[in-house]
């Protein structure tokens, strides 16, 4: 697979480390009420589609930036990839 | 028909024309009091225990495809008792022991052959935590031998014994692990299943859950809608796609797992091997072939089919651990999708919703874990309790903390 960094351009998928579902970006609040209940389904479940998955991979042997990679499951395509930074500050967050 | 040697004998006398089919391929009924989804080598297995230990009747067992063309008939075929923790160990040697007699009690040659797993050991670090799973194993039961150099050297003296990274300093071997014919399993499951009357359905694929007011009434499937009262799913790398369908999110991933074979050779390797420095195993096929693998691809994906870097990846281990493999041209490889649950242990359980049961979770491990996992599996739906074996392979233990980590990796599935 390539991953076309948004940076770097196109990357051998060697160069990364995958560690999965982009969720993980959205760490729960955990002052929230429910925030055990929260903590576990962030942890512990996965939508795991066969399709479309928006996934994060570490350019490890690379500039060692978080990114956001849409991919299809099902046929290894990836349609799109982002800076995880700036899909974090796209939420509002500070990074 | 029974299979035996007399059987053999007469059908040579008359010229092979009394064989029959292993197995039926019934049209579904309407409804069944038990439905396996999935035939590969767990569901076929839980429909036989069901009908045979457990006495029930009305099951059917459901397969998109043809049976036994999953995972069953695509793993390298080791079976081992060797875990360490409490959770596991147990159930697997539970799993070993079935696979003893599991042939005439099947009445079906799955070429069960005990010919032992040696786990290489390569630094002292690795010693200790191979010798405190040896005792684990044998608190519960196993047999477990930790193996000098030199006892090591005079079964298998073309490894690589004194490379300068990676010397090999002993293993830790299990003498009744080995090999069982995968295909086998999965057929000769399914004609005990059949025998007691189990409707093996092939092409049927489920697509969806009846569920009203909680409760599971049935499934949809690519042959009509078909009934049920206890409905099991049994799908392994499929679990997170079916189970969607219940609206169920999973601690599972999916990940393509590769396996290799070679061009047949002579014999020259008599049990199975894993390297211990990287992820390489490798055993000899009965054809002669050198059945190997190593780490999973590492992300997400439902393609039966890996990538190339995981190819190279494995084929240096194996370099590195035995040179003269670079000799022998490699004939075949291909994929299958597992079920990666995020401690590296399966689930047997009930859903949240009655009538719903699900099992999976099985990571790369689960061909050596049949016999017991049909077994469980099908005590739990038989009594709604979970078997003894099983009792700690329970959907909350994530959720209240108890997960079975063999390795301490933590909630990410692609380590285990
Ligand atoms: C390359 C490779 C090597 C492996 N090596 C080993 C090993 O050496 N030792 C070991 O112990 N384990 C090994 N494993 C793991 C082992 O093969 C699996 O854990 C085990 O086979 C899974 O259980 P199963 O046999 O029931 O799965 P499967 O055979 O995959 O059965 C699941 C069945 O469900 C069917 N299905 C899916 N969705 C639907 C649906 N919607 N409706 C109807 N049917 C459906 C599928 O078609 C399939 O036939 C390996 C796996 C792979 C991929």
């Amino acid at each position: 697979m390539i991953i076309n960094h948004p940076l770097l351009g196109p990357r051998d998928a060697q160069e990364f480390t995958y560690l999965g579902d982009a969720s993980l970006i959205d760490r729960p609040d955990w002052q929230a009420e429910d925030a055990q209940q929260q903590f576990y389904e962030y942890t512990y479940l996965r939508e795991n589609p066969a399709g479309e998955h928006r996934e994060l991979w570490f350019h490890e042997a690379g500039d060692r930036s978080w990114l956001v990679v849409t991919r299809n499951t099902l046929t290894h395509e990836i349609s799109n990839v982002e800076m995880a930074s700036d899909v974090a500050r796209a939420r509002g967050r500070s990074k | 028909m029974s299979y035996s040697g007399f059987r053999v004998i007469k059908e040579a006398l008359r010229g092979h024309t009394g064989w029959k089919p292993a197995w039926r391929n019934p049209e579904p009924q309407s409804s069944y009091d038990y439905i396996v989804i999935g035939a590969g080598g767990h569901g076929l297995a839980t429909a036989y225990y069901l009908a045979k230990e457990y006495g029930k009747k009305r099951i059917a067992v459901l397969e998109k495809g043809w049976l036994g063309g999953g995972n069953v008939g695509r793993n390298t075929t080791i079976i081992r008792s060797n875990y360490m923790l409490d959770g596991n160990e147990p159930f697997y040697e539970f799993s070993m022991k079935k696979w003893e007699g599991l042939e005439q009690e099947l009445n079906y040659n799955a070429m069960v052959s005990q010919r032992g797993i040696l786990n290489l050991i390569h630094s002292d670090p690795q010693r200790d935590a191979f010798v405190r799973r040896g005792n684990a194993m044998m608190l519960n039961g196993a047999d477990a031998e930790l193996l000098s150099v030199e006892q090591i050297r005079a079964r298998y003296p073309f490894l690589n014994f004194n490379d300068a990274r990676f010397p090999i300093k002993g293993g830790l071997a299990q003498h009744r692990g080995g090999t069982v014919r995968h295909d086998a399993v999965a057929w000769g499951y399914a004609r005990a299943a059949d025998r007691l009357g189990v409707d093996i359905i092939q092409n049927c694929e489920v697509t969806g859950f009846r569920i009203e007011n909680g409760v599971c009434k049935g499934v949809e499937t690519s042959r009509g809608y078909i009934g049920g009262n206890k409905i099991a799913s049994c799908v392994a790398g499929s679990s997170s796609r079916l189970m969607s369908k219940a609206g169920m999110r999973l601690p599972i991933e999916s990940t393509v797992l590769q396996a290799f074979v070679t061009e047949g050779l002579k014999p020259v390797l008599p049990g199975v091997i894993t390297f211990g420095a990287g992820h390489f195993y490798c055993s000899q096929s009965d054809k002669g072939g050198l059945v190997f693998g190593g780490d999973p691809d590492g992300y997400n994906t439902y393609a039966q089919r890996g990538n190339l870097p995981t190819v190279e990846d494995v084929c240096e281990s194996g370099m590195a651990l035995i040179p003269a493999i670079g000799r022998a041209r490699m004939l075949r490889m291909w994929g299958g999708v597992m079920d990666m649950s995020m401690d590296g242990s399966p689930i047997i359980d009930k859903t949240d919703i009655d009538g719903l049961y699900f099992n999976g979770g099985w990571c790369y491990g689960g061909f050596k874990a049949t016999p017991a996992s049909g077994m469980c599996y099908a005590h739990l739906l038989a009594t709604d309790t979970p078997h003894e074996y099983a009792k700690a392979y329970r959907f909350d233990r994530f959720r209240r903390g108890y997960v079975i980590d063999e390795k301490g990796m933590g909630a990410q599935p692609n380590l285990h």
